[in-house]
C-alpha cells in the first residue's frame, strides 16, 4: 500500500496525542486524587486538596490537543472531498472509520471538561482565604469521572483506528492479530515519551525533583513499554513474512488448470490500483528499514531511559532526545506498516 | 445506509466465459465510452494524450499464460480474464463506507456509489480484493461499475439494448447478463452447465458474477493435465498391473 504522508502523520500524531490524554485521564482518575495534599473544606463543603504538579495537567492537555487535532486535520488532507467530511459521522453502525470519527469528536468533550475548570479557576480556592487565591486546589471527586471518560475516549478512538486497518481482509499484513494491540501499545508508548518530556517543564515532577517516585516510574514504564512494543513488532514482522502473496492463479481461480503467469497486463501505464496498492520500494529495503525503526523508535529511547535511571540529574535533558528518536522511529514504523502491506488485487497483476 | 439490505431474490450480475474471451478489450472500451457520457459520468482521464495517460476504467482485461503438463508434454494456454465489479452479496466495500455513499440496492443487488455523498476516503477501494473500485483524482470521488443501471432499465432504449454496454459490445458473446438469483434464468443454467465459479470465494464476500472455465480440448489432450479435479489423483499409475500400465501408457500417448 502506498504510504501517504497525511495518513502516516495522522495515525502517529493522533495516536500519540490520545496516548497522552489516556495517561492524563488515568492520572486524573487515580494519581492526582491520592498524591494531592489534603486541604480544608471549600465553601460548598467539598473537601479540597492542594494539586501536585498542576501545570503538568495543562501541558498534557495542550500537547494532546495539538497532536490529536493536527493529526485529525491531516487525515482530512487524504480525502478527495474534505468539505464533506462531516458525512463520515453517520455510518457508525457498520463502519470503523465512522466510529473512529465519532469517538474522536466525543473524546474532545472530557478534554474540554478538564480545560474548563483549569481556565475558569473552578477548582482553585477562590474563597478560602486571600493568600490562597492563586494556589491550585483540586476537587478530585469532580475530576475523577472526567479523567475516566478521557482515558476511555482515547482508548476507544485508537481501538477504532486500529480496526479500520485490521478489518480489511484483502490486505493480509493488516488483517493480522498483532495490528490492534500494536496500535494501542504504540499510542501508550508515544504518550509516555511525551509525559517524560513534559514533566521536565517548569513545575513538572522532574523539574521539581529528579529523585521522585514519579521520575523512576516514568523511566521504568518507558523502558518496559518500549521492550513490549519491539517484541510485538518483531512477532508481527515474523508473521507477515510467513504469509505468501496471492498469486495470479489464485486470484483468477485458474490455478485449477495449471501454472499461471501474466502474459499481458491490462494497461500499459500505471492506474489507480497499481499506483495505490502495488508499492514495491519498501520490500527492497525492508530489512534495513525495520532495523532503523526498531533502533530509533524503541531501543534508543529505552537505553536513554536506562541512562536517566542511573543519572537522575540528567533526566530533564535526556527526555528530549528520547522523544525525538521515539517519534521519528514511530514515523518510520508507520511508513513500513503501509509500504510493506500488499493488497490482494495485486495478485491479478502478478507475473 | 451502509448496513447491507436483506438479501434480495433478484441478483443481477455478469457471467464471463473465459473459453471464448479473446482479450480484445472491446468490453472495456465500450464501458468507458458509455459511462463517460452516462448518468454516472464523466470518467475524466489525466494526461489523456500525453506520455503517461491515466484514468478510471470499470473493466480491466488481464491476459494470462497457463502452463499445463499434459499427456503430450508441456503446453501453454492463453486465458483472458476481464475483471470488473462482481456485485457481491455481502460486500465489504459497502459496510466500510463511513458516509453511506457506497450502497447495495435492495431490489436487484447492484452495488453503487452516490457521488454526492462520497468524501473520497478510498477505504472502499482498500476493502475490495477484486480491484473493482478506482478513485478519480479529477472528481475527488470513488468510481465503479454500475452494471449499466442507466441502460438496463432505460425504457428509451430498444429492449434488445437494455443490457450493460460491455455485454452488448462483446464480439464473441463471452459476456452474459441476467438474474443469477433465479435458478431458471438463462445465465444461471449456463453457470450450472459449465461449472461457473466465483473469484476468490475465500474472502467471504459472495461474488454474484461467475466465470466459466475454458472447455476441455476436443482432442482430449487435457487428460492428465495438472488440475485439481479428483480424476487425476485417483489414478496411481505405478500401482497398475503390468498390462493395464502398458494400456494406460499407450492410451496416454
Amino acid at each position: 500500500m502506498r504510504p501517504t504522508f497525511s495518513i502516516i502523520f495522522f495515525t502517529v500524531a493522533s495516536g500519540t496525542g490520545y496516548g497522552i490524554w489516556f495517561l492524563l485521564g488515568l492520572g486524573l482518575a487515580v494519581y492526582w486524587p491520592t498524591c494531592a495534599a489534603p486541604g480544608p473544606k471549600g465553601p460548598e463543603g467539598v473537601s479540597l486538596r492542594l494539586c501536585t504538579y498542576p501545570l503538568l495537567i495543562d501541558y498534557m492537555l495542550a500537547a494532546g490537543f495539538v497532536l490529536v487535532t493536527t493529526g485529525l486535520l491531516s487525515s482530512l488532507g487524504h480525502l478527495g472531498k474534505p468539505r464533506r467530511a462531516w458525512r463520515a459521522l453517520s455510518q457508525w453502525r457498520s463502519s470503523w472509520l465512522s466510529r473512529e470519527g465519532v469517538a474522536a469528536l466525543l473524546t474532545y468533550l472530557p478534554a474540554i471538561g478538564v480545560v474548563l475548570p483549569t481556565i475558569t479557576g473552578w477548582w482553585q480556592t477562590r474563597t478560602l482565604s486571600p493568600t490562597d487565591a492563586f494556589t491550585p486546589w483540586f476537587s478530585f471527586e469532580a475530576l475523577r469521572p472526567i479523567g475516566v471518560a478521557l482515558a476511555l475516549g482515547a482508548l476507544v478512538t485508537v481501538y477504532c483506528t486500529a480496526h479500520i486497518y485490521s478489518s480489511l481482509k484483502p490486505i493480509r499484513a493488516w488483517h493480522n492479530r498483532y495490528v490492534t494491540p500494536a496500535y494501542l501499545l504504540f499510542a501508550l508508548y508515544g504518550g509516555l515519551l511525551w509525559l517524560w518530556a513534559l514533566s521536565t517543564l517548569p513545575s513538572g515532577f522532574i523539574a521539581v525533583a529528579t529523585r521522585t517516585f514519579e521520575t523512576h516510574a516514568t523511566h521504568a514504564a518507558l523502558a518496559i513499554t518500549a521492550a513490549a512494543c519491539a517484541l510485538l513488532k518483531f512477532f508481527y514482522w515474523r508473521d507477515i513474512d510467513r504469509t505468501p502473496p496471492i498469486s495470479a492463479g489464485r486470484a483468477t481461480g485458474l490455478d485449477a488448470l495449471g501454472t499461471v503467469r501474466t502474459f499481458e497486463q491490462p494497461h500499459t501505464e500505471e492506474n489507480y490500483l497499481t499506483h495505490e496498492m502495488g508499492f514495491v520500494l519498501a520490500r527492497a529495503h525492508s530489512r534495513r528499514l525495520r532495523a532503523i525503526a526498531l533502533l530509533s523508535a524503541f531501543l534508543a529511547p529505552a537505553l536513554i531511559a536506562g541512562a536517566a535511571a542511573l543519572l537522575p540529574f540528567a533526566s530533564n535533558i535526556l527526555a528530549w532526545p528520547a522523544l525525538a528518536f521515539g517519534m521519528l522511529g514511530l514515523l518510520v514504523e508507520r511508513w513500513l506498516f503501509f509500504a510493506e502491506a500488499k493488497h490482494a488485487v495485486i495478485g491479478y497483476y502478478q507475473h | 445506509m451502509t448496513s447491507l439490505p436483506n438479501p434480495s431474490p433478484k441478483k443481477l450480475g455478469l457471467v464471463i466465459d473465459l473459453d471464448t474471451c479473446v482479450g480484445c478489450h472491446a468490453c472495456a472500451v465500450a464501458c468507458k465510452e458509455w459511462n463517460d457520457g452516462g448518468d454516472f459520468g464523466p470518467l475524466p482521464d489525466v494526461d489523456p494524450y500525453g506520455a503517461e495517460p491515466n484514468g478510471v476504467w470499470f473493466n480491466r482485461v488481464h491476459s494470462y499464460a497457463v502452463e499445463q503438463d499434459t499427456a503430450r508434454g508441456k503446453r501453454e494456454m492463453t486465458v483472458h480474464c476481464p475483471r470488473s465489479c462482481l456485485h457481491c452479496e455481502t460486500p465489504a466495500c459497502v459496510t466500510v463506507c463511513p458516509t453511506g455513499a457506497s450502497y447495495k440496492r435492495a431490489d436487484d443487488g447492484i452495488v453503487l456509489v452516490d457521488e454526492d455523498k462520497c468524501i473520497g476516503c478510498q477505504l472502499c477501494a482498500w476493502a475490495c480484493p477484486y480491484g473493482a473500485r478506482e478513485f478519480s483524482f479529477e472528481r475527488g470521488t470513488m468510481q465503479k461499475c454500475t452494471l449499466c443501471v442507466d441502460r438496463i432499465y432505460n425504457e428509451t432504449l430498444d429492449p434488445a439494448d437494455r443490457k450493460p454496454a460491455c455485454v452488448a459490445a462483446c464480439p464473441t458473446r463471452a459476456r452474459h447478463f441476467g438474474d443469477l438469483g433465479d435458478p431458471d434464468s438463462d445465465i444461471s443454467k449456463l453457470v450450472a452447465e459449465r461449472d461457473g465459479y466465483a473469484l476468490m470465494p475465500e474472502f467471504g464476500y459472495k461474488p454474484v458474477n461467475r466465470y466459466l472455465p475454458p472447455r476441455p480440448r476436443r482432442d482430449g489432450s487435457d487428460v492428465g493435465a495438472t488440475s485439481n479435479t479428483p480424476r487425476d489423483t485417483a489414478l496411481d499409475r505405478d500401482k497398475l498391473p503390468g498390462v493395464l500400465r502398458w494400456l494406460d501408457r499407450a492410451l496416454s500417448r
